[in-house]
């Protein structure tokens, strides 16, 4: 079983490569998420001005694809004076994608809770940003909570990318084996498991949370 | 005004992908939709196995499997055949779900309906459940579509002349730097505005029509 002896021959440096793509998937969420939820917020702000600022960055995001977000980090900024490390650039693109799109489910997440609620609390005398960050924002991240897994999932899968700035991620690592031993299928297909590897058994998880999730409202049908 | 020329060479191929992607995805997702509900264990099975496969894996990672890992004989796909077979096949699995979804949207009664009608259970999927499933996964469709738009441009990674891959060679000759890829943001932008305002329109006319 030739297959399986190169595998095995393979797989310290492709377990370095998804280790890489794990830490960048980290980074990513650490700083998009916060990111992303002050864009919720300002987003249903009364500021003209902060609410336009939130639309714009939300809107370049989400319509800009990842890799060309990556390679203006990457291959653009320099033009401008920003040298970036290709970890600096993979990182800050895809923290910056991760805001984006998670700022739409998060602003999604906060509308969800009951109006009745910040009603309540503007009765009782509670101040806007105190209902905003006892009541509305941690009810608002658990109705969000599936969706921010879903997306994290992506996320991981768009590491992937990272491979045309020279981050040495998985699939670069797969891809320089490949172009050496010239047996590009076999080592692909392993490095493919090894992404299905995490990302099935994490969308499974997105289902049972979000049928846990929701198991309150089957008592109301 | 010569990076956007440079940049606009692209869009004609990104449309070519994405159109012939969704195409090939819309289609193959009927089988795939029809095998996640199919009342054969076995065929549950393998038709779940493949759309959880085939969507666990990146795209680009199916790209380099097709363009760089098949090779039967003296075949091998070319770039372009390699983005369109393995975006097609990403998307195939895709609109599987989102037909899924589409089709426990349609009401119960509609296929109590049709049985007690006396009509058989293909009949009552392909004539009376199947259209108005359709029309109640058409905004998710053209959701997905708008992001395969983006999405196929990872095609220039094997090669395929499409946006990313003009604007990364102009970026590199002509100095374009940050300019040229901001543009290229843009026409990614100003393509898929008209398609999500289109997309709006054509779900408000169909969702009429639907018994939920």
């Amino acid at each position: 079983m030739s297959v399986i002896a190169d595998w095995i021959e393979w797989f310290p440096a492709l377990a370095n490569g998804l280790w890489l793509s794990v830490r960048i998937t980290a980074v990513s969420l650490i700083v998009g998420l916060p990111v992303g939820l002050g864009l919720a917020v300002m987003a249903a702000s009364q500021n003209r001005v902060a609410r336009t600022i939130s639309v714009v960055i939300v809107e370049i995001g989400r319509g800009a694809p990842a890799l060309v977000v990556l390679q203006l980090f990457y291959f653009g900024l320099p033009s401008v004076g920003i040298t970036l490390t290709s970890f600096v650039a993979a990182c800050s693109a895809l923290a910056l994608t991760t805001a984006a799109f998670t700022s739409e489910i998060l602003r999604a997440g906060l509308q969800a809770v009951p109006p009745g609620e910040v009603e309540a609390c503007k009765t009782l005398g509670v101040s806007p940003r105190d209902t905003l960050r006892f009541v509305v924002i941690p009810q608002g991240l658990r109705i969000a909570l599936p969706a921010l897994m879903g997306f994290s999932i992506l996320i991981f899968q768009a590491t992937s990318l990272t491979f045309t700035i020279a981050v040495p991620e998985l699939l670069s690592q797969a891809y320089s084996i490949g172009s050496t031993t010239f047996n590009y299928l076999s080592v692909l297909v392993l490095a493919g498991l090894l992404y299905a590897v995490i990302t099935i058994p994490a969308s499974w998880l997105v289902v049972s949370t979000e049928k846990r999730m929701s198991r309150h409202l089957s008592y109301a049908r | 005004m010569q990076h956007l020329q440079a940049v606009l060479l692209g869009v004609p191929m990104t449309l070519l992908i994405t159109v012939a992607a969704v195409s090939i995805g819309a289609v193959l997702g009927v089988p795939l939709v029809v095998g996640l509900r199919a009342k054969n264990f076995v065929v549950r099975i393998v038709s779940r196995g493949l759309v959880d496969l085939i969507r666990g894996i990146p795209a680009i990672v199916w790209l380099f499997i097709i363009y760089f890992g098949v090779s039967i004989g003296a075949f091998r796909f070319n770039s372009t055949m390699a983005a369109i077979v393995g975006l097609g096949l990403i998307s195939a699995a895709y609109f599987a779900e989102i037909y899924r979804g589409g089709i426990s949207a349609v009401d119960m009664g509609q296929w109590e309906a049709g049985n007690a009608l006396g009509v058989n259970r293909w009949t009552t999927f392909g004539h009376i459940i199947g259209p108005q499933a359709f029309r109640v996964s058409v905004p998710s469709m053209t959701s997905y579509a708008i992001s395969l738009l983006k999405d196929s441009s990872i095609a220039s990674t094997i090669g395929v002349t499409e946006i990313v891959f003009f604007t990364t060679q102009d970026a590199r000759s002509n100095a374009g730097g940050l300019t040229v890829y901001l543009l290229a943001a843009a026409i990614y932008l100003a393509l898929s505005v008209p398609l999500a305002l289109l997309a709006r329109r054509l779900d408000a006319s169909l969702r009429k029509k639907v018994s939920r």
